[in-house]
């Protein structure tokens, strides 16, 4: 009997320092706009691969730097840099397609260990070279209808990914060492949930508009807003 | 007593060097192919008499010759290597560079280095493996396993040839495999700057080797570091070879490959599809 209580108690420490038990968890919520002039998106030519131009009956545009109303800036990885209580792993598969010579999402977020799944939807060959520096470098072909390739990665790094045969798309992996990460949606906002009371460091990455970062305290089940104004150069 | 303990201390020390001798070098960077062990003080001496003028002296590739040279030459700190026998992405092993430095690459400024003794060029790769933290992390990958080759015969050129349409090789290395396909243009290595496909009309030898079982290392590892990815996850061992039977009727030398697929051509051309969009089949 008592000892059955002990289990059980032990169970609830363990789900509470998960963050998801009965302890109070906190958010932190916000939106990334620009100061400054943000590069032109222009549309891109995909004449080299007619697949492709027939997928689009509107050409679609570079995504390096994509802003909306508001100044709003889509594609941002908002994380916590440091503060981090060791909350659970994030296991889920991140997935990752190349459909219409575009990746989709231009930017996906993962913790280093997580599964990663990348997908071909095309009728034709992409080779998936993500040019990593302190992860190994690697580049696949994946032809019309083959498996996914499924990988993960070890170190915390912003990996630029790209495809020789269509030079034009270009891609991030963001691999953190935290599971808390966001990327900010077409309206510029994130959200990152699951927070045990403490003191973050939360960073917003920007592939062309830098890196910001604020420190935020999480007194209980409260939500805080923060928000970030990166400085847009126009190239 | 005395010399019992002498005769451990050598063993010891002996058992210490071989352990950072092998190809899972150890902190110390030393090199092992073969029966011989390269060190890394022997090989820096060397390096910066052979190798320092295009390679740089750390190694990043930025020597004093870099700027008129093209492709860039080799930056040893990203510890990124075209010519592997491991799958893409892992570390050679200490006899795939070694080979790279005797072979030279045929279509860049890099010369073999013969007149080098196998001693100097052990110790090169040795001194190399300093340049980049991901030899202390990091061990080598396992070589790919390359089954015995399957004489080639017509068929097996077809079915390559297929390979060549369906991989879409054509897209950079050209319908003809001159180079010139819809890609080749924009084609970047991983510092961005432009680099050009294998003109399979034009050289005898490849980028790492010149036998058969070098051209299928080749697209089965890939060549890192540049856009020639690995086709490993795509091509089953028999296709691989096809494909090599293929690649080697493209060459401009007479290979035995390019006589079965002559005499075939003779009674059979008609029946091609070209290579492109849409085409490649019989």
């Amino acid at each position: 009997m008592m000892l059955r209580i002990f289990a059980g108690s032990m169970l609830v420490v363990l789900v509470g320092a998960a963050g998801r038990g009965p302890f109070p968890a906190g958010t932190i919520n916000g939106k990334v706009t620009y100061t400054g002039t943000p590069p032109k998106a222009h549309p891109i030519d995909m004449a080299k691969e007619p697949n492709c131009v027939t997928q689009h009956p509107t050409p679609v545009s570079t995504q390096d730097a994509v802003t909306g109303p508001g100044n709003s800036v889509r594609y941002v990885v908002v994380y916590i840099a440091a503060g981090d209580q060791g909350a659970p792993a994030a296991t889920d598969t991140v997935h990752y397609d190349q459909k219409g010579c575009m990746y989709i999402p231009h930017v996906a977020a993962m913790q280093v260990h997580q599964p990663l799944a990348i997908f071909n939807d095309d009728p034709h060959s992409h080779n998936i070279h993500p040019l990593a520096r302190i992860n190994p470098e690697w580049n696949k072909s994946q032809p019309k209808g083959a498996p996914p390739i499924r990988t993960t990665w070890e170190q915390p790094e912003f990996i630029a990914v790209k495809c020789n045969v269509h030079p034009w798309m270009h891609g991030y992996f963001a691999v953190l060492a935290t599971p808390h990460f966001s990327v900010t949606d077409t309206t510029g906002a994130f959200m990152l949930a699951g927070l045990p009371p403490g003191k973050y460091t939360v960073t917003a990455w920007h592939e062309r508009f830098g890196t910001q970062s604020q420190e935020v305290t999480i007194g209980g089940a409260e939500t805080k807003t923060v928000n970030f104004v990166l400085t847009a150069k126009p190239y | 007593m005395r010399p019992i303990i002498r005769r451990m201390a050598r063993m010891a020390a002996l058992s210490v060097l071989l352990g950072a001798g092998g190809t899972t070098a150890g902190w110390a960077q030393e090199s092992q192919v073969g029966s011989i062990t390269g060190h890394t003080d022997a090989g820096k001496k060397l390096y910066r008499r052979y190798c320092i003028g295009c390679h740089g002296p750390s190694g990043d590739g930025a020597g004093e010759n870099a700027p008129w040279i093209d492709p860039k030459p080799r930056d040893f700190t990203l510890a990124v290597f075209k010519c592997r026998s491991t799958p893409s992405g892992a570390l050679p092993t200490d006899e795939d560079l070694f080979n790279a430095i005797t072979r030279g690459f045929v279509t860049t400024y890099m010369p073999q280095w013969r007149p080098l003794t196998a001693q100097n060029r052990t110790d090169l790769i040795a001194y190399i493996k300093t340049f980049s933290p991901k030899w202390r992390s990091g061990k080598p990958g396992t070589p790919i396993a390359i089954p015995a080759e399957p004489a080639p015969t017509a068929e097996s050129i077809l079915r390559g040839r297929q390979l060549f349409q369906r991989m879409e090789c054509w897209k950079c290395h050209g319908p003809a495999g001159h180079g010139d396909g819809p890609s080749a243009a924009t084609l970047t290595d991983n510092k961005d700057l432009p680099i050009r496909p294998y003109d399979f009309s034009t050289g005898t030898r490849f980028m790492c080797g010149a036998t058969n079982q070098d051209l299928y290392r080749i697209f089965m590892t890939g060549l890192d570091g540049s856009p020639m990815p690995s086709f490993a996850d795509q091509l089953k061992p028999a296709e691989a070879w096809d494909l090599v039977h293929f690649l080697r009727t493209l060459q401009p030398i007479e290979t035995r490959e390019a006589a079965i697929w002559r005499d075939w051509l003779n009674t059979h051309a008609r029946e091609l599809k070209p290579i492109g969009p849409g085409g490649g089949g019989r």
